[in-house]
């Protein structure tokens, strides 16, 4: 047992700090990750080079989450929450659906930063997300609830084939809850997930496979991950002129990348 | 098997702003410090640089600096009728984890509390009567620290962060162009106050025209670069808009990286050790001392950290809960109204309203993280609230932290929430539109309380929080009123139109509030009415110490973080001047 004195030198004479003290090996995985190892620092504020957290962007472009049958749907509900029109890019050209494909394939999809374990009530409104399906399970029993609540309540055709009028009936449908869907699915729940990850594809740096273009960002005006703007605080009313960049640059300074 | 470690005068459960600060405090008097956190390392260049920080789906919404609720949450619910559930995805709060925790990723606002603040009580007794303070259930009750005793704490504080802004009151004389609501400072801001952009400098315009008193939001974004006093160098804010939810990459914002590590760290006799979350305070049989901490690391190695003083410098919640699971304190029951550990569980009330021009480009993508002209006339007792059915208040800021396009896409009464109107009216308001937002205070209340959830247990196997809470009508009356001031103001900048988004119904998880959860371990003059006394020391156990909001009664109509950080430099001041001498209580019971 450690008595109640203190002894102010004890550092000094090495009884306290472990001798595995130094600065350790960088993590190979970062915060907001579980699993990164435990690490002892002392004596400095450790840094080393090359291992800079760089944002986790999507690549390649084939769908490797969504069916065939499901990417049907999303691309046709995706087209009517955010639609295409001269004054900017619809959520379909802004090339989201590639983007839900691949947060759904990914650590979003897997319920990274939800908490799944049961049990599982109903709750509250207020109580916010209460599913056991991590968002990929979500999408996937819901497109399917809604398919099948699409084939009975219009002789049998899929959300995809019917007329723009009737899908927004759906969508609405959805949103308010008024369609009850079955197979575990609150549909109120599953549309406020699928609306924002519209949203979020639609306006999130390009790196993340939407945001065509950045076609979004120049629609609204917003001009991205830009870095620097204090000789523009005290221009009050002036239009910034830049056009947009993303971290992987802009088609004027990066030959093409985008 | 439990590993026992050799023992250390101070181990710090969490390395946030209290950890920080306290880490300093005692290292600087010769202390060997451990300080224990859960998450990992962090620092600018690696975890938040300046080619990648501006991600608003990565940090925002895919919660890559917060708290991975995944294998640990709390549960909630408004009332003691229902059944609390996990909060199963983070959204009212965004909890902090890893090194620097909610000081990398908070904007920056630091304020001090109205002397009335501390005597929350006593004053509005005398001013209103005693059943100011009691309806609704309220529970609210005075600090037992004063403004003035903490005045050169939170001078310190300003100074550790070369806080931006202009003094409205110094040593009791009114500034122009501060705050003239604010008690006396003792001296002027380190820097000074950040330049204003279009929509704060308008929203000021107004409400100076209503005969209000606008001044600019005091800020740890730096308007120019500064050398602390522990030698840390800051830079001057370039306005990228990415503060809140973010790291800065800029070395612009006050946080424990750009303002006390580079000089803790060097510390031969401070050692920090990640990815290690502290299961329990251990204590004498009698419970009345803790002999140090069991924690276990990401490796799933457990370990005895005996240490002659335990500080609790984790979040709010997790102050709260390690007590409860450490069997210190009795824990308050609502019914009954006996016992303390959990009680007083307040948070804040805020609500807003938008502001759409036609004829203004406001470019809300240039921001920062206080960057706001306020006014205070409607906060703490700064007005009459006679006849008004409410105490408390709180400021009203045209505010622009940025533009980020997700979360601050605003568009007008009735717009809906996709469709082509959904994305005209985006395209037409963003750079047109911004908000003004009330940032109210929330009273303490019966009903409102922390405890141990009998149901829902983390990953090792002990109870999770479990956090009932609603807002009352004394809020929601406060609330209504600010932000019809809010609204006069607003209509007083000669908008196409405006939109009032209110604080109404109960206490929603869902959509993002602030991350001020106050209370559960508070102080007071006496065991019989606090967890604390006014050095931030625990009634029951004397060598262990609750740093953090959780001390507030209730809270105030201020972000919390420059009072948090004064109290832990009050708290610190006492430590080495009297209970490092004679360790035992500070303030006799």
């Amino acid at each position: 047992m450690v008595k109640l004195t203190f002894n102010r030198r004890r550092f000094l004479v090495g009884g306290t700090v472990a001798g595995t003290a130094g600065v350790a090996a960088a993590a190979s995985l970062h915060d907001g990750e579980l699993g990164a190892p435990p690490q002892t620092f002392t004596g400095a504020v450790p840094w080393q080079e090359g291992t800079a957290d760089a944002p986790p962007g999507a690549s390649g472009t084939d769908f490797i989450f969504f069916t065939t049958t499901e990417r049907a749907f999303i691309e046709a509900a995706v087209g009517r929450l955010i639609p295409n029109d001269p004054v900017g890019p619809g959520a379909v050209e802004a090339n989201v659906p590639f983007f839900l494909d691949r947060q759904l394939a990914g650590l979003y999809g897997q319920g990274q930063h939800y908490y799944l374990g049961g049990p599982w009530p109903k709750g509250t409104p207020e109580q916010g997300y209460q599913s056991r399906f991590s968002p990929a399970q979500l999408y996937r029993a819901a497109i399917a609830a809604i398919d099948r609540y699409v084939g009975s309540t219009f002789n049998g055709a899929a959300f995809s084939g019917l007329a723009a009028a009737d899908q927004d009936k759906v969508l609405k449908g959805l949103e308010s809850g008024a369609i009850v869907l079955d197979g575990g699915v609150d549909s109120k729940t599953f549309f406020a997930m699928l609306l924002q990850n519209t949203k979020e594809g639609y306006l999130s740096d390009p790196i993340y496979g939407g945001n065509k273009d950045m076609g979004a960002w120049k629609m609204i005006g917003f001009p991205g991950a830009h870095y620097d703007y204090k000789e523009w605080v005290s221009r009050h009313g002036e239009r910034v002129p830049f056009p947009p960049v993303g971290f992987k640059g802009r088609p004027g300074w990066t030959g093409g990348l985008r | 098997m439990t590993t026992t470690l050799p023992p250390v005068d101070a181990v710090l459960v969490g390395f946030g702003w209290t950890g920080a600060i306290m880490g300093q405090q005692l290292c600087d008097e010769g202390l060997s410090v451990v300080a224990l956190e859960r998450g990992a390392w962090r620092d600018t260049p690696t975890d938040f640089a300046t080619t990648f920080a501006q991600d608003e789906l990565r940090y925002m919404w895919r919660h890559h600096l917060f708290q991975n609720v995944s294998d640990d949450t709390l549960t909630i619910r408004n009332n003691t009728s229902q059944q609390a559930l996990p909060m199963r995805h983070l959204g009212s709060f965004l909890l902090g984890t890893g090194v620097g925790s909610g000081g990398v990723h908070w904007n920056g606002q630091i304020w001090r509390f109205l002397p009335s603040d501390f005597l929350t009580k006593s004053h509005n007794q005398q001013r209103y009567g005693a059943k100011s303070v009691t309806d609704y259930d309220l529970t609210v009750q005075d600090w037992g620290v004063t403004y003035d005793e903490l005045e050169p704490f939170y001078d310190q504080f300003d100074k550790l962060c070369g806080t931006s802004g202009t003094a409205g009151n110094l040593k009791g004389q009114i500034q122009p162009g501060g705050n003239p609501f604010e008690g006396p400072r003792s001296s002027e801001y380190p820097t000074p106050a950040m330049p204003q952009t279009y929509a704060p400098t308008l929203f000021g315009v107004a409400a100076a025209g209503l005969g209000h008193h606008p001044f600019p939001h005091p800020t740890g974004n730096l308007s120019e670069a500064y050398t602390n006093p522990l030698g840390a160098q800051l830079g001057a804010c370039t306005y990228c808009g990415f503060c809140e939810k973010f790291g800065c990459g800029n070395y612009s914002k006050a946080s424990p990286q750009t303002t006390v590590l580079p000089y803790l760290m060097a510390k031969p006799n401070f050692t920090l050790k990640t990815e290690s979350e502290v299961l329990k305070v251990e204590l004498t049989p009698d419970r009345k001392r803790a002999t140090g901490v069991t924690y276990v690391n990401s490796a799933g190695e457990e370990f005895f950290q005996p240490a002659e003083m335990v500080i609790l410098s984790a979040y709010v919640l997790h102050n709260v809960r390690l007590m409860l699971l450490s069997g210190i304190g009795q824990p308050y029951d609502p019914n009954a109204g006996t016992g303390q550990v959990g009680r007083n569980y307040a948070y804040q009330t805020t609500s807003s309203v938008n502001v759409f021009f036609d004829d203004k480009i406001l470019n809300p993508f240039i921001g920062a993280g206080a960057l706001a002209t306020v006014i205070d006339d409607f906060n703490g007792d700064n007005f009459d609230h006679t006849g008004l059915g409410f105490i408390g208040g709180g400021y009203i800021a045209g505010m622009v932290t940025g533009g980020r396009p997700i979360e601050m896409m605003y568009t007008p009464q009735g717009t809906p929430a996709w469709g082509l109107e959904w994305k005209h009216a985006a395209a037409k308001n963003y750079l047109k539109s911004f908000a003004i937002a009330t940032h109210g205070s929330c009273m303490s209340h019966r009903g409102n309380y922390l405890d141990l959830d009998p149901t829902y247990r983390d990953t090792f196997g002990r109870p999770m929080l479990r956090m009932t809470f609603d807002f009352t009508d004394n809020e929601h009356k406060m609330s209504d009123y600010l932000t019809d001031r809010a609204a006069e103001v607003a209509r007083a900048m000669n908008p196409r139109e405006i939109k009032l988004n209110r604080r109404t119904g109960s206490w929603n998880v869902i959509p993002y509030q602030t991350t001020h959860n106050t209370g559960g371990a508070i102080m007071g003059d006496n065991p019989g009415n606090s967890v604390v006394n006014k050095y931030l020391q625990l009634w029951d156990v004397p060598n262990v110490f609750s740093l953090g909001a959780g001390a507030f009664p209730q809270n105030a109509g201020y972000n919390p973080t420059g009072t948090v950080a004064a109290l832990t430099y009050h708290a610190a001041a006492t430590i080495k001047s009297q209970y490092l001498k004679t360790p035992g209580p500070l303030v006799q019971a």
